[in-house]
């Protein structure tokens, strides 16, 4: 067994042969009933009538499926607000495709959780914002969410899907590990994603309302450490740490272009969800096939491989365990895409985020929420 | 209101395993290879955990699957045996079989 295997190869000269891709995150809508503050949409928002519809989604899954993606991940915004998510959970399913539904779950009745079960869905990741009404409320600037997302939970159990709880983690939320995995303990759920905002975009706009306390970000790993070890075989955690407080950069995507495809509502597809920002001439789907975009797009081939890296980069031996970091953190902070990720120790621009995590300490501002025209 | 808290599987020589309806064993003609579909994850099994992934049907038990290897590995059951549980028990703990 050897797990996630690289499902590419790069030459001796560090230029890269892409290999098939292995997932496909389809962001359906930008459309969501919800506004949190750090959500990993663009702050350009789109609107309905910018989405594609059913005919181009069933489309670019079927060039997905006949180019190696085995997992597509429909998500958005909000996906079930589409009400042709079930034709595509569908068509998806004929291909033996594995589709995951990435929702927040209180636009979802019982009855449509069993019609997707019933269309071959194969799994559901639920957010969650906070354990705390109150919180979770002010963080989805809604009311009722949390008590709705329990519901939903229990219905997807009973449909006979397995559930991954997500619980995006910032300073409103960071003390509230242990109780997330006894709530996961008790909704059956099969996987937990403690998983701290990544802070590009929404986030990055409300960093000093979110960025953690360093010693919260400790005692958090130290629950989740302790925990993973006694709930072996019973709960599976991811955890992901925020990089505010990294020696090293993650290795972000497993590699540019690697393994994934986002294809956004209006259809440009993009090498990570968070990629629009960075100054590439992305492709759509309407002008190019996915194959095409795939192999020889000139966004997607600017980062393969180790021949775009600069110094400390190129001649660092952890090139290959975390491949420069993320692009579009090393765009955000130092305005050079090719540069070494910030959250990297090795990186002159290192100290940016000391000094991020300082401006944060400071009593926290309110949140600019998530809406369309706010970006 | 409190469920019965889920226990960790331990692997014994008459456990018979098998995948839970979530996970697939699937060929993937694109790469020419089986591979194992999971939750927000894909397994890529070697040929010797394939050999043993496509023997977990729920109804072989450990001991049974451990004689039909060690005949086709052509291998002394007992060191099969040990290796099977050992695998059984790390696939068991990812939660890509249940006893």
């Amino acid at each position: 067994m050897d797990g996630f295997a690289p499902a590419d190869a790069v030459t001796a000269d560090g230029a890269a042969r892409a290999g098939p891709p292995l997932g496909l995150l389809a962001e359906l809508t930008h459309r969501c009933p919800l506004q949190c503050p750090y959500c990993s949409n663009p702050l350009n928002l789109l609107k309905a009538a910018d989405e594609l519809d059913a005919r181009e989604w069933l489309s670019a899954f079927e060039q997905a499926a006949d180019l190696g993606v085995l997992q597509v991940h429909l998500s958005g915004g909000e996906p079930t607000l589409r009400t042709d998510l079930e034709d595509l959970v569908s068509a998806l399913s004929a291909r033996g495709v594995y589709t995951n539904l990435i929702t927040a779950g209180v636009t979802l009745t019982r009855e449509r959780v069993a019609r997707l079960a019933g269309r071959g869905l194969d799994h559901v990741q639920l957010s969650l914002q906070a354990l705390d009404a109150e919180i979770a409320d002010r963080i989805g600037n809604t009311r009722g969410s949390l008590a709705k997302k329990l519901d939903v939970a229990r219905w997807v159990r009973e449909a006979g899907l397995p559930l991954t709880l997500n619980a995006p983690t910032h300073r409103h939320n960071i003390g509230q590990a242990a109780a997330l995995i006894e709530l996961a303990l008790e909704l059956d759920a099969d996987r937990l994603e403690i998983a701290h905002v990544q802070y590009y975009g929404w986030a990055a706009k409300n960093r000093a309302a979110l960025t953690p306390d360093y010693d919260a970000v400790l005692e958090e790993a130290a629950i989740v450490g302790e925990t993973r070890e006694r709930l072996k075989g019973v709960l599976n955690i991811d955890y992901v740490t925020p990089d505010t407080y990294a020696q090293f950069p993650k290795p972000c995507m497993g590699g540019w272009a690697k393994d994934v495809i986002t294809i956004t509502p209006s259809g440009k597809v993009l090498p990570c969800h968070a990629a629009e920002m960075l100054p590439l001439p992305f492709d759509t789907i309407a002008e190019k096939a996915l194959a095409e975009i795939w192999y020889d797009g000139a966004a997607f081939n600017r980062f393969r491989g180790y021949d775009w890296m600069k110094e400390p980069c190129r001649s660092c031996p952890r090139k290959e365990v975390d491949f420069g970091g993320c692009r579009c953190q090393a765009f955000a902070l130092t305005g050079d895409a090719e540069a070494t990720d910030p959250a990297c120790s090795l990186s002159p621009h290192h100290g940016l985020m000391g000094d991020l995590a300082e401006t944060s300490a400071a009593a926290p501002p309110p949140f600019v929420y998530r809406r369309i025209g706010q970006g | 209101m409190m469920c019965e808290r889920r226990k960790r599987a331990l692997v014994a020589a008459n456990s018979a395993p098998r995948m839970p309806s979530h996970v697939r064993l699937q060929f993937d003609p694109v790469r020419g290879r089986y591979a194992v579909l999971a939750p927000e994850r894909v397994y890529w099994p070697d040929d010797i955990a394939f050999d043993i992934l496509k023997l977990c049907d729920g109804e072989r038990t450990i001991a049974a699957m451990s004689a039909t290897l060690a005949a086709e590995y052509a291998a002394p059951v007992e060191t099969i045996e040990a290796d099977v549980m050992e695998f059984i028990q790390q696939w068991m703990d990812l939660r890509l079989l249940t006893p």
